[in-house]
C-alpha cells in the first residue's frame, strides 16, 4: 500500500541523494554550493518526516542560513567569478569512487545482517522535554554538555578574529 | 514501494557518508573540501536522529547529540573558513597543492 508519507520519504531521499552527488560532482563552485543547500534543505525534510521538528529546524537556521550563506561569501572573497574548477585526473576519480563503492556495500551489508530491536512508541520528544533536559543538572541531565560548548563557540568566535584580521604593516 | 523504517534511513545515512568521502577524495579545492565535510556531519546526524527514534524512543540522548554535533559543525566551519581567507591573502589560491607551507 502506497501512503502519501511513503512517497513523500522517497522524495526527500532523492533529494538528498541526488543534490549530495551533484554537489561533489559539478566542475562549478557556486552551483556545488547551491546543491549542497538542497541536500541541507532535504535532510531538514527527513527531520520533519521523523517528527523531530526541533532539530529540523535547527538544522534549516544553522546549516542552511548560516553555514551555506557563509560558504557561498568566502566563494565571492577567493574564486574568479564564472570560471570552472581545474579537470582532475580520471584515474583518482576511478579509485575514489571504487573505494567508496566497496566501503559502502560493506556498510549496508553489515547494517543488514544486524536485527535492531526498537521499541514502539510514536511519541516524539516535545521542545519543553528537550528544554528541561538541556538545562537539568540531575543525573542524564545536559548543562555541563551546554555549558562547554558555548565556551567552545565563544573560542571560536575569538579565534576567528584573530586568523582573519589583516595584520597590520609594521612602520614604527 | 516498501514502508520506509530504520533499513531506509541508515541506507540514505551511509550514502551520504560516503559521497562526502568521494567528493574529500577527489576535490583539490579546500572550499569544495570543507563542503564534502557538511556532507559527512549531516551523515552522521542523520544517523543518531534514526536511531534516537526507532530504537531508543523513550530517550533524547540521539537528539542532544546531534544538537551539539551542529553547533560544533557551525564552529569549525567559521574556523575553517577565516583560515582559508587567511591562505589566499597570503597565496592568492587555495588549492591544497599550492598550501604545503604553512606558517610562511
Amino acid at each position: 500500500m502506497i501512503t502519501g508519507s511513503t512517497i513523500l520519504f522517497y522524495l526527500l531521499a532523492a533529494l538528498t541523494l541526488g543534490c549530495g552527488i551533484l554537489s561533489v560532482a559539478t566542475r562549478h563552485i557556486f552551483r556545488a554550493a547551491i546543491y549542497l543547500l538542497f541536500s541541507l534543505i532535504g535532510i531538514a525534510g527527513l527531520y520533519f518526516w521523523l517528527q523531530y521538528e526541533f532539530i529540523a529546524a535547527v538544522q534549516i537556521v544553522v546549516y542552511v542560513g548560516g553555514i551555506v550563506v557563509l560558504i557561498i561569501f568566502s566563494i565571492f572573497l577567493t574564486q574568479q567569478a564564472g570560471e570552472k574548477l581545474p579537470k582532475q585526473k580520471s584515474d583518482r576519480k576511478i579509485f575514489a569512487a571504487l573505494a567508496i563503492f566497496c566501503g559502502f556495500a560493506l556498510t549496508m551489508l553489515q547494517v543488514y545482517q544486524h536485527e535492531f530491536n526498537g521499541a514502539e512508541t510514536t511519541k516524539a520528544p516535545t521542545v519543553a522535554d528537550i528544554g528541561k533536559k538541556m538545562l537539568s543538572v540531575d543525573n542524564g541531565g545536559y548543562a555541563l554538555p551546554f555549558e562547554i560548548i558555548s565556551m567552545l563557540l565563544l573560542a571560536a568566535m575569538v579565534g576567528c578574529i584573530v586568523i582573519a584580521l589583516r595584520s597590520k604593516p609594521e612602520t614604527k | 514501494m516498501i514502508e520506509p523504517g530504520l533499513y531506509h534511513i541508515l541506507f540514505i545515512s551511509a550514502a551520504l557518508f560516503f559521497i562526502g568521502i568521494y567528493g574529500f577524495l577527489t576535490r583539490r579545492n579546500l572550499i569544495t573540501m570543507l563542503m564534502s565535510i557538511e556532507l559527512i556531519l549531516n551523515s552522521v546526524n542523520l544517523n543518531f536522529i534514526a536511531f534516537n527514534k526507532y530504537v531508543w524512543p523513550d530517550k533524547m540522548d540521539g537528539l542532544f547529540f546531534t544538537l551539539f554535533i551542529i553547533a560544533i559543525a557551525a564552529a569549525e566551519a567559521a574556523v575553517a573558513i577565516a583560515i582559508i581567507i587567511n591562505l589566499y591573502r597570503s597565496h592568492q589560491s587555495i588549492d591544497v597543492e599550492n598550501a604545503e607551507d604553512l606558517k610562511y
